[in-house]
Formats: structure tokens, sequence, C-alpha cells
């Protein structure tokens, strides 16, 4: 529980205090847990120390894929401390965030399939007794033939890795064409390909899963632990550990980082859970860093080949992008990546008809899944590296280019995304006056660059993981004798200010100040759901429903003091804590007199408010993953400098312009944008997760020292831009869109950009490291091409697509099925 | 060594004598007896219940458990508790004074320098450490003090203009946060 410190927001003033109608929404106020966290009060799972507390440990696969031919835990179950030795045959029951990807063991059944699979845990009374204990279980393995790339999984058809999917190791194919795409190429002046390679990353978050179990006597069972999604994590442990969801409480503690990486429900978080079950005792358990690494479900790397047709003045008539995905050993959100790799490429530029396929394998490796931006920085990569070497081709201004061929406002796209306000255009400009774009373009010294890039993102999936037709959010409002409001919400906290959100939005409704506002939030017992933080929904779906929790709420204050003061009960405004008739404000009463009336009048006040996303317009299957109530605009330039001696690349300066409407804080957007800076530079210059192929599909660095991610010393400077709508876009809550993940999108492709400006070879996949920039500078020299990157695009065989007419063809949004036959390899 | 050895799979005594040592901490004179392999974020977290020093990677690479013995930074997940014998430490804790809190917490509560929040005990106290050293350090200096301690949330930013916000209001200048760090420029 948290409540905002008295102090007012912050003392810079936006225009000397603009004058827009809100009080509170649009200022920057400190964050209700603000104070907690910099007091090191906050408490995250691993600061919870219960009584009787055990200690868990994980043995975890030395073996990338084999079957467990026997596991022997004799000696440990018999060491000192040791209170609890778990198998995989205890909890048989599969498990996984997807309805569809129902694959995962808390403990290897039968077989690993990577390197730190988990395959027997421990409970003892301390840490060091539960450690000491592992080294005393036995396993032995068979090996199998390991499966390390995209292109081993699609030749190699046996060993499976599992025995679902569509054949071999081919986890997932995906098929659609939006219009007659091979009359869009035939529309076209030129057509280019061109593949490119977006290599994997992980979240990396400071804080290392933790997770603590209690099951009380009367056999219920509570678990605290550092998930973004407590919803969703109980669901899956009800399923697994054969209890009653209603006996289950899930309690999402403070999150130290998620970025995507604390979404899916974990192995060991239904491990202590079991152990407290069998143990009577509370169990803790904190992961190592390694084992943080093995978790993932980071950022796939994906391989696309991107077949673009467009005409003279560089509109697109067809785009045909293909991609494969190297999932890794796990289903997790793959099902849903697979579809984001292509499905918002039509949202930034007018495409006339476009096809996409995609296939995601796996392999044996740690399983990828969502990490910021989910499934869309790779192929948004692609397409604005593309539109760069577009521009080039045509003789067009890169910024103009785009400029010319915008997504319009209130438009559906040729994939029957609905669109609603847009700031992209406005975007463009801010960042080409800011980096002085059109007097540097193509002009600085060798060695120096700018480039350009642009994305859009959505503000929360329109559809919810699993198929139901309940609210996306809920909240609840209680309102108490002393003028306070209590908000809940089952929205979990991960550093993005979503518990802040519902203060100031429930403090603009009603008059009040955030201060006055307490606000409980991931509790399973005590909070209506929220479906989690992921997909950028917190603050669409959760202030609407606040918005509506709140305005039932003033509307039985307005009764209740209407009947009092003898005026129209909507003439009253609600503000500065006090409700006043409009039209004479010397009339009207304090709030929490108004609460008293009310509550004289009503009984006991309590509202409720929820919110679900309006229905998609596509109806095709699939038609679920992309739409979104609205969605984000961002448009960025970056400022390089290459060494051509030694093809180090520095970033000197990002300028970023984001297109989210209202901020509802600006302080916290400001935050949001320039965190997803800073995780774009990681994945353009550093970061990946690689393994070694050949020794085991072993991770080549699971630590945060080899693991290179950006210090203070590699990050470069921000200009951030806060570009608001011309409009209000009436789906989102105030007109705040969303703010976490979009503005990391146009930072890779911006700075492969760059690089070309400054040495004119051309990097087409990330990161972008000095290896490949002198390889490409050295093959120029020599009269080659100027480029690094992938040259080659495997085969997979494809279904039949979906086939869908575009809204400008008459399209209803059906599509035609696919065929069952084609379907099989 | 198989995968999780790595700092999963510290040897140590079975069943150590405990160590016993006397100490300062927050300015409060402290006895505390613990295994005497604990390191010092250990001996604070699971024996004194200071949980706000924090740990990423409990092997010297994240700056999370930055802690201040007797005014410099070190990291405690490296240092021995019984090394703290008879020194001074300070923690996240101790940063307040009563229900005021230190400059820098200001500064990081009011321009939402601290995001999740994890790194921020180890980060504030190393900028504390800074700028004990150096009033009104410059960017670059801030930078160099802070390249120990990562953070994923913020890309730094508001880190910075927090530090230089607590330097210019201890050095008794009435600062705000620039517009531009809050809005954005125009």
């Amino acid at each position: 529980m948290a409540g905002i410190s008295g102090d007012g927001p912050s003392g810079a003033e936006k225009n000397g205090g603009k004058a827009n109608g809100l009080r509170v929404v649009g200022k920057p106020w400190k964050k209700v847990d603000a104070s907690a966290k910099v007091t090191g009060e906050t408490k995250f799972a691993d600061d919870i120390f219960l009584p009787r507390m055990l200690h868990c440990k994980i043995l975890r696969s030395s073996a990338p894929h084999a079957r467990i031919v026997k596991i022997d835990t004799s000696k440990a179950e018999a060491y000192r401390g040791v209170k609890a030795v778990l198998l995989g045959k205890d909890l048989p029951i599969p498990y996984g965030i997807l309805p569809v990807s129902q694959d995962e063991h808390p403990l290897a059944i039968e077989k690993v399939r990577m390197v730190g699979d988990p395959v027997a845990a421990v409970a003892a009374v301390d840490e060091d007794a539960a450690t000491e204990a592992l080294d005393l279980i036995e396993v032995e393995y068979e090996p199998l033939k390991t499966i390390s790339s995209i292109e081993e999984a699609l030749e190699t058809s046996e060993p499976r890795i599992h025995d679902y999917g569509e054949y071999g190791n081919v986890h997932r194919r995906t098929a659609y064409e939006f219009g007659d795409v091979k009359a869009g190429f035939a529309e076209a002046d030129f057509v280019r390909e061109d593949i490119t390679f977006y290599e994997g990353s992980t979240h990396l978050p400071l804080e290392q899963h933790a997770s603590v179990g209690q099951f009380s006597p009367d056999g219920k069972l509570t678990l605290w632990s550092s998930t973004q999604d407590p919803h969703y994590l109980h669901r899956s442990l009800a399923k697994v550990l054969g209890l009653p969801a209603t006996h289950i409480r899930v309690i999402a503690t403070p999150c130290g980082g998620g970025f995507g990486g604390k979404c899916d429900p974990f192995q060991h978080e239904i491990i202590v859970s079991k152990l407290a079950m069998v143990t009577g005792r509370p169990v803790k358990i904190c992961l190592t860093r390694e084992e943080v690494f093995y978790c993932h479900r980071g950022r796939h790397p994906v391989l696309m080949a991107t077949k673009t047709g467009f005409k003279r003045d560089g509109s697109i008539t067809a785009m045909h992008h293909r991609t494969f995905l190297d999932g890794g050993s796990y289903g997790g959100h793959g099902a849903a990546s697979t579809f984001y790799t292509g499905v918002l490429q039509p949202t930034t530029y007018t495409m006339g008809t476009y096809k996409f396929d995609a296939v995601r394998v796996f392999t044996n490796k740690a399983p990828c899944g969502p990490k910021r931006g989910h499934g869309t920085p790779q192929p948004r990569f692609a397409q604005e590296v593309q539109m760069d070497k577009i521009a080039e081709q045509l003789g067009l201004d890169p910024a103009e280019l785009r400029k010319r061929h915008l997504v319009p406002p209130h438009s559906l796209t040729c994939n029957w995304l609905k669109i609603g306000t847009t700031s992209l255009g406005k975007c463009i400009d801010k960042v080409v006056e800011g980096a002085r774009w059109k007097e540097r373009f193509r002009k600085l010294p060798h060695g120096k660059g700018i480039g350009l890039a642009c994305s859009a993102y959505m503000t929360g999936a329109g559809t919810a993981i699993y198929w139901n037709n309940m609210p996306h959010s809920g909240v609840q409002l209680k309102l108490d004798r002393s003028g306070g409001v209590c908000v809940f919400c089952g929205s979990s906290d991960i550093g993005q200010g979503s518990d802040s959100i519902l203060a100031y939005i429930v403090a603009e409704v009603l008059g009040i100040e955030p201060f006055d506002i307490r606000v409980v939030t991931a509790d399973t017992d005590l909070t209506p759901v929220d479906l989690g933080s992921y997909s950028s929904r917190v603050t669409l779906m959760t202030g609407n429903a606040a918005i509506q929790a709140a305005e039932r709420a003033r509307d039985l204050l307005a009764q209740a003091a209407a009947e009092k003061l003898e005026v129209p009960a909507n003439r009253l405004v609600f503000a500065d804590r006090r409700v006043v008739d409009m039209e004479n404000p010397e009339k009207g009463m304090s709030f929490v007199d108004a609460v008293w009336l009310a509550e004289a009048k009503f009984g006991t006040l309590g509202t409720t408010g929820s919110y679900t996303p309006p229905k998609a317009p596509g109806k095709f299957k699939g038609s679920g993953v992309g739409p979104s109530p609205t969605y984000s605009y961002c448009a960025a330039v970056a400022e390089v400098d290459v060494n051509p001696e030694t093809g180090w690349v520095k970033v000197e300066r990002i300028w970023m312009a984001h297109g989210g409407g209202q901020a509802i804080n600006p302080v916290l957007v400001m935050g949001q944008v320039e965190g997803s800076i800073y995780m774009g530079l990681g994945e353009a210059m550093m970061e990946e997760m690689t393994y070694r192929g050949n020794r085991n599909v072993v991770h080549k660095f699971p630590s945060f020292l080899e693991y290179k991610s950006p210090t203070t010393l590699e990050m470069c400077d921000v200009v951030t831009y806060l570009i608001e709508d011309d409009e209000r876009e009436t789906n989102a809550p105030f007109g705040g869109k969303e703010a976490g993940q979009g503005p990391l999108l146009p930072v890779p492709p911006a700075i492969a950009n760059a690089v070309y400006d400054a040495v004119g070879v051309r990097i087409d996949e990330v990161p972008i490291s000095p290896d490949k920039v002198l390889k490409a500078i050295r093959a120029k020299a020599k009269g080659q091409e100027g480029r690094y990157g992938p040259t080659h695009f495997p085969s997979c065989p494809m279904p039949e697509p979906i086939r869908v007419a575009t809204p400008w063809e008459g399209g209803t949004g059906e599509g035609v099925k696919r065929e069952p036959a084609l379907a099989k390899a | 060594m198989k995968p999780g050895e790595a700092n999963n799979r510290k040897k140590r005594a079975t069943k150590p004598e405990k160590a016993h040592i006397q100490l300062r901490v927050n300015g409060e004179p402290v006895e505390v007896a613990f295994a005497p392999h604990k390191t010092l974020l250990e001996v604070l977290r699971e024996d004194l219940a200071l949980t706000g020093t924090k740990h990423g990677c409990e092997l010297g690479e994240c700056g999370c458990c930055a802690v201040l013995v007797d005014g410099k930074p070190v990291l405690s997940c490296l240092y021995l508790g019984l090394a703290a014998e008879g020194h001074e430490v300070t923690t996240v804790e101790g940063m307040a004074r009563g229900p005021a809190l230190h400059p820098l917490q200001d500064a990081f509560a009011e321009l939402g320098a601290a995001q999740c929040g994890y790194c921020t005990p180890g980060i504030l106290l190393t900028a504390m450490a800074l700028l004990g050293k150096v009033p009104r350090p410059t960017r670059e200096k801030i930078q160099q003090a802070l390249a120990g301690n990562l953070c994923r949330c913020t890309g730094y930013i508001k880190i910075y203009e927090a530090v230089e916000l607590a330097a210019a209001r201890m050095q008794g200048e009435p600062a705000t946060p620039a517009k531009e760090s809050v809005y954005g420029w125009d």
C-alpha cells in the first residue's frame, strides 16, 4: 500500500503552467512509491523473511538435449537440514502462458531440452544446506542430437525437441496475404529484397527472480513473487498444483525490473509453492544471475527477408515480409511473438498489399518470448533500414519519403488494424528540426553520420491471452468517512509507475489530491483482475477502468450534495477537495462532507469500473494479434561517430520524438522514453544472447560482466520531445497513450542508417559490433559490396496463406480458411 | 564446471563457528554474530534485517549492493562481513535524517530517477560518496563515478539530472528541475 508524498508536483512548470482544464493529469507528480524506493523501504520478494522459512535450490540440466535415464536423490534426502526433494514426477501437469503452448513442466520429466532446464529441487533449512544437497543428486543423461540454429532446426526432423508443433522442429508457421500481392508487385516501378538479422538479447533485470510460498494449515497457498502478471500466474498455479484457484493467493511484489522477462509463469514459482505444501513451512527461492539467464524469455533472434515493391514517388504497392524465429526450447509466448514479427509492419506507411510468412523453430537454447517491443523491433529494423535504402535508390530525402506516405489518422491498414490518432508527421518534423537534419544529412565529414527511423506500437493488446468475454482490467474504489479514497486494482507496478497512474486519475476525476489516495494492487485475493504489465496496456486499460469507477463515485456524491445544496447534480464540479456549484462557486461543501452525505443516503460507498478493448475490425483467424485501442508513434535521429580504422561506433546522441498523446505524468513518460532509448542502444550496439553451438549449446556468457550492456560510459546523450496529438485520442484515458516500448523500436535502425551515412557501409544486422563494421569497410575498399549481414534465406514449406481482401478492395475483414492438406510439409 | 556451479555452489565448511564482531552501522554501534564466510551483503540483509541493500549478481558485476565503508563505496557482495569489524558502514537506511530525506533521495524521487528502484540504493550511496569529494561534479564526473552501477530502467539520464539537482541544492542553491527534463524539449 502506498500514498503519494505530501509535496505537490515538481517545481518546473510547462509553458508557465498552461491551462488545459486538468488539475492533476499532465503534471510531474512524484510516484506514490517514490519515497519507499529511495529509502530502501520497498520490499522486493527476496526481502521477505518469514519465521521457519526454508530455502530452495534447483538442480539444472548440464546437458542441452538428453533423456534422463536415472535420478538418485537418496543422498540428498539424507543430508543435514534437507526437508524435501522434488522431481518432475511430483508435478506432472504441463503448463505454459498460452493455451496453445502447454509444453512446460516445473521439473523435467523424462528429458531435458536445454542447459539450465530444472531437474530437481531441494528445500532445506538454509541456502548452504540446499546448495550442498544439490551436489549429492546423481543424474544420468543419455545425450540426444542437439539443435542450435534456425538452419539446424529446419534440417533436423528427428529427434524432435517437442512432440507437438507443425512438423519436425518447426513450432509454428503463419502465412497471411492482404490483397493481391502479385498484382501489387506488378504495379511497382521498383522491387527490392533485403535480408536482415536481429540477434537475440535478454531483459537483464537487476532483480534476480525471487518467490516465497506459504501453505497454511487450513489448506490455502500464498505466493509472493516478482511477477509482471499475477493473474496468469494464479491460473497456472491452480492448474499444475491441482488446488482450487479460490485457495491460492498470488501477491506480485514490486518488480525489480521486468521488461517482459517476468511475464511467463516460471518453474521456480510452482516449485516453491509445491515445496511449501509438502513441508508445511514457508519456502523461498532467489535465482542466481546465471539462472536468470536460463529463464530468459527475451528477444527472439529473427532472420528476415523483406521484399518491397514501390513507385517512383516512394509509395509502397506491395510488401512480402518473411521471418524465421529461433524460439529456443519452449513455446511460451512464441506463437504470439511469431505474429508480431510481421503484423505491425503496415502501421506506419500506407501499404497497398501485404504478405507475411513467419516460421518459429525449436532449438536447445533458453526459451525466447516477450521483451520490450515483443517481436516488433526486429521487423522494424528490417523495414526502416530498407526505407533508407529505398530513399537513396529514389534520390529522395528519407524524412521526406516517409512523410509523403504516412498512414492517415482514423484509417484501416491493409491488414485491418484500426489506426486512431497519429502524430508521426509531427514527430518526424521535430527530430528533423532538432538534429538539423537538412543541413547535415549526407553532408557530414567521413566518419560522422546521422540516420533516421520511425515506428508505431500498440497501446495494449486487444485480445487477452486466454479466450474470455470479461474485462481486461477492473478497478474498485472504497470511499471512507475521512474523505480518503482507496483504489484496488490487479495491475502490477514494475517500475513504470502504474500504481501512481491510478492515484492521479482518480484524484483528477474526484477533485481531490493524489496524496489523499491509497493504492492496493497486484494481490489476487484483494484486487479485481487486471491482466498484467505487458503489451503497453496498463495506463490505457487501468486508466479507463479507474475513470469509470471514479465517475460512478462522483455521481453518488453529486446526487447527495445536490440534494443538500438544492442545485441540479450536473451543475456540480469537483476540484480542490471541494464540491461546488459551477454557476455559484460560493455554494458548495468539502469533499469529505459530500462523502458523509452520500454514505448516509446510499450506505457504504464503493464503486467499480472495468475496461474491455473495442472489437477489432478484422474477422479472419489470427486477427486477434495486432489490434490495439490506439497506437503510439515515434521518430528518432541518431548521430554516430565511426572510426574507419577500427570499426568502433560511438553513438553520440539520439533525438527522439514520442507521439504518446497526453502524458498522464510527463516526468514518468520521459523516464520511459529515455529507458527505451537506452535498451534500444544496447540491442543495437552490444547485447547478444549467444551460445557455443559446437560445444553443447552452452550459453556463451551468462553473467553481467560478459553479457555486455550499456553503462553510463556507453549511454548516449538524449534529446526527447513529447508530442501530443492534435486531437484527443478518445480510446485512451485523457488521451494518454503508451510510452514504455514504442520508443525502443526506431533506435537500432536509426543507428544502422547513421553508420551508413558516416562510412557508406550497410550493417544489416544487430548488434552493430566493430568487427562487422570493419569487415564491411574492408570489403568496400576492395571494390566489393560495402555490407555486413546475412546473404542466405533458408526455405521452409509454407501453408497456403489466409487470404484477406484489403478494406479498399471492399473486403469484409473475413479470411479464406487455411487448407489443411497444404499445412503439412 | 557444471551450469549453476559458478555461484550456486560456494563450498563452505559444514558447521562453522559463528564470528562475533562490533562495528558501526548508520551511525549506531552494532554487535552481530554470523557464520564467518558470510559477505557484508549477507550480514546486512540476513543478520541485521537491513534489506535496503540489494543484490543483482553476488559476483561484483552490477553495483546493486554498494554500501559505504568509512565513507567509501564498496561492493558488499565481495566484502567479507568480518572485514567490517570496527568500521563505519552506511546503507541506504542511513541516508535520511529522521523523517527528512537526503537531498539525493529527494531529487531521485522528484525526477523519477528510481523506476523499479532496485539499483537505486547502490547508486544513491555511490553518488553520496561522490558529492562528499566533489560537491559540484560535471556530468562526465558523475558518469565516471557511476560507471560500475548498472541500471536497466532509466537510461541513466534521470539519475544524472537528480545528482546534479541534489548537488546544487546541497550547495544552497534553490534549484528546481529543468523544464526539459520534466516535459521534454520544446
